[in-house]
């Protein structure tokens, strides 16, 4: 990726962000675009929609959380695990789904998601409904006192612009442009003489992995591993951020979880906190019909137009 | 206490039954979802949530206008039918050229919307629908006491599964859905209204999920999210079966029942699980699934 003009800018907003708006929510909004991104890796770039993605964010979660409160890992250490774990599980179900293709690919990961679900339920270590509770956030490398909100900020952000630069570096490299030859015409990438499903095995652990970081990650935010990072409530979320911000572009999904995250935000204080399922419906259905390539994608649409 | 071999008789026959009509709810919601991807090779997401619709059509027809258990079998299934021929009108058919994942996103979207509505309506615990009075009681049978509703769910499946099977291998109904099916391009050239019968293909199909939510309501407890928690089973028993054969999704999602009440006896801690390690072991066996034709 280019150091552009733009992206300096953005990075400067980035920075001053936390004296303008509250840290937690720009540490929610940024784990949940680290999120999308990971998902939009397969969805925009390989054309596999996985509906059971939040399996990894949850796998992440619990992992980093239960080391983090039992064993008195520093916070590097314990996302590093976390990211681990969800990408070995990734490892074992990319393996299965990517068997099969289209809707069935979908079917499949959303049944393996819920396979985990009632795991991490039943698991002696995870706390059941309640979840783990009072994760504490540690000392970064053992010196930087985590606890602190604005601290926190830049770590979730280092994390965040680390994961965004490997997924661009990934879908800029040869291999990129092989996963999108495969999207874009699968026989013909095989009759290329690729190994189609290898491809698209390494494409799924890498944006496991990076799920994984995502949750680990917001997991030491709101020192919190729960059942709703695991739900398929949670899958489906990931999948409108994708579509709302514009699934394959590289900034969809970050302004997709932007947006998502701040409606639920706005919603969830008011009268209309009941109203939240109701309007993400809407807001499926809406896109479907009428808003397919997203924020993003329309306005790139747009600029294509008057200034390309 | 009848025992065999150390196994408690009354126990297992039991678990068996409950087996038997989650079976009979699956085998009717894959045979749905088998029907609407033979023609429009879509998935429909909102399959579950037409289920849980149906259960409070039931619920709402008894409380509001007095419409009983029976007529309700007959109605609501009409009602549900005609708001699935509504959605694929309005709602499916201006993406049905498009990329089949939006059609999936799209139903995805209208199941997110009805369990909200009904959860903003009714909140998240249960209702209860009695049991109509000819179904109540049971028979006393000599190893096991069978309920007669549940009996009658079984029986009243199983003849809406074969119907629906007769009616497509065997009538000329039938031959034109599979010719649908195979090439519609070609059918429409025949002159049969092939955007007709697709919309009435998936009111139909709907409508079975809308009749499984009647049959469900007694026996469940009626709530918004019973549709999603069976939903994602009964996606997994699709994988298992593959949607390549009629017969094929009924089968499997009876057995997977089976199977399922079987593990309740003996692993109950597993029979949350057992249905998608099922899934698991098909997929690293025969990835097509069981009755699968396609890669």
């Amino acid at each position: 990726m280019k150091i552009s003009k733009f992206n300096i800018v953005l990075l400067g907003l980035a920075l001053v962000a936390p004296f303008v708006f509250y840290p937690v929510l720009l540490m929610k909004v940024l784990c949940f675009a680290l999120f999308a991104c990971a998902f939009n890796l397969l969805l925009g770039f390989v054309g596999l929609l996985s509906f059971g993605h939040a399996v990894f964010l949850g796998t992440g979660g619990y992992v980093t959380g239960y080391l983090m409160m039992n064993t008195g890992l520093t916070p590097e250490l314990g996302i590093l695990a976390g990211t681990a774990a969800a990408a070995l599980l990734g490892a074992f179900y990319g393996k299965l789904s990517v068997k099969r293709e289209g809707i069935y690919f979908a079917m499949v990961t959303l049944a393996l998601a819920q396979l985990m679900f009632f795991v991490f339920l039943q698991a002696p270590f995870t706390g059941g409904e309640d979840g783990l509770q009072g994760i504490p956030r540690g000392h970064l490398f053992g010196l930087i006192d985590l606890s602190d909100n604005l601290n926190m900020y830049y770590f979730v952000l280092a994390v965040f612009l680390f994961g965004f630069w490997l997924i661009n570096r990934t879908v800029h490299s040869p291999f990129g442009q092989i996963l999108k030859a495969i999207r874009d015409n699968e026989p013909r990438a095989t009759s290329l003489g690729y190994n189609v499903n290898d491809y698209k095995w390494a494409a799924f652990v890498i944006s496991a992995a990076l799920a994984g970081l995502a949750g680990s990650t917001k997991t030491l935010v709101f020192q919190l591993a729960s059942l709703t990072d695991v739900h398929w409530h949670m899958s489906g979320e990931v999948v409108l951020m994708t579509l709302l911000g514009g699934m394959g572009t590289i900034f969809g999904p970050v302004v997709g979880a932007a947006v998502v995250v701040g409606i639920q935000n706005f919603l969830s204080g008011g009268e209309l906190g009941n109203y939240v399922h109701i309007i993400m419906g809407l807001i499926f259905i809406v896109c479907v019909l009428a808003f397919r390539s997203g924020i993003v994608g329309e306005i790139q649409k747009i600029v294509k137009r008057n200034f390309g | 206490m009848a025992t065999f071999m150390g196994i408690n008789l009354f126990g297992l026959f039991g678990q068996l039954l409950v087996g038997l009509i989650n079976g009979s709810f699956y085998a009717l919601l894959s045979l749905g979802l088998a029907i609407i991807f033979g023609l429009l090779k879509i998935i429909n997401f909102a399959q579950g949530a037409i289920y849980m619709l149906g259960a409070f059509a039931a619920y709402l027809a008894l409380q509001y206008f007095g419409i009983g258990y029976w007529a309700a079998l007959i109605v609501v299934p009409l009602v549900v039918g005609l708001l699935g021929v509504l959605m694929e009108r309005f709602l499916i058919r201006p993406i049905a050229n498009e990329d089949h994942l939006y059609s999936l996103l799209l139903t995805f979207g209208v199941a997110l919307v009805l369990q909200g509505m009904f959860t903003h309506m009714f909140g998240s615990s249960g209702l209860s629908y009695a049991i109509p009075d000819a179904l109540k009681g049971g028979t006393k049978l000599p190893f096991m006491y069978l309920p007669n509703y549940r009996a009658w769910i079984i029986i009243a499946s199983l003849i809406v599964c074969v119907g629906t099977w007769w009616m497509i291998e065997k009538t000329k109904l039938g031959a034109y859905l599979r010719a649908g099916t195979e090439n519609p391009a070609l059918m429409q050239a025949f002159g049969i209204n092939v955007p007709l019968m697709v919309t009435l293909t998936f009111g139909f199909g709907v409508a079975l999920a809308g009749f499984a939510g009647v049959m469900a309501a007694p026996v469940y407890s009626v709530s918004p999210d019973m549709g999603s928690n069976i939903l994602i089973v009964v996606f997994a028993i699709v994988v298992i079966g593959g949607m390549g054969s009629i017969g094929g999704a009924i089968i499997t999602g009876l057995g997977m029942g089976i199977v399922e009440g079987l593990t309740k006896y003996f692993y109950p801690e597993a029979s949350n699980t057992v249905i998608f390690l099922v899934m698991v072991i098909v997929l690293l066996i025969k990835p097509a699934g069981l009755f699968g034709k396609e890669a």
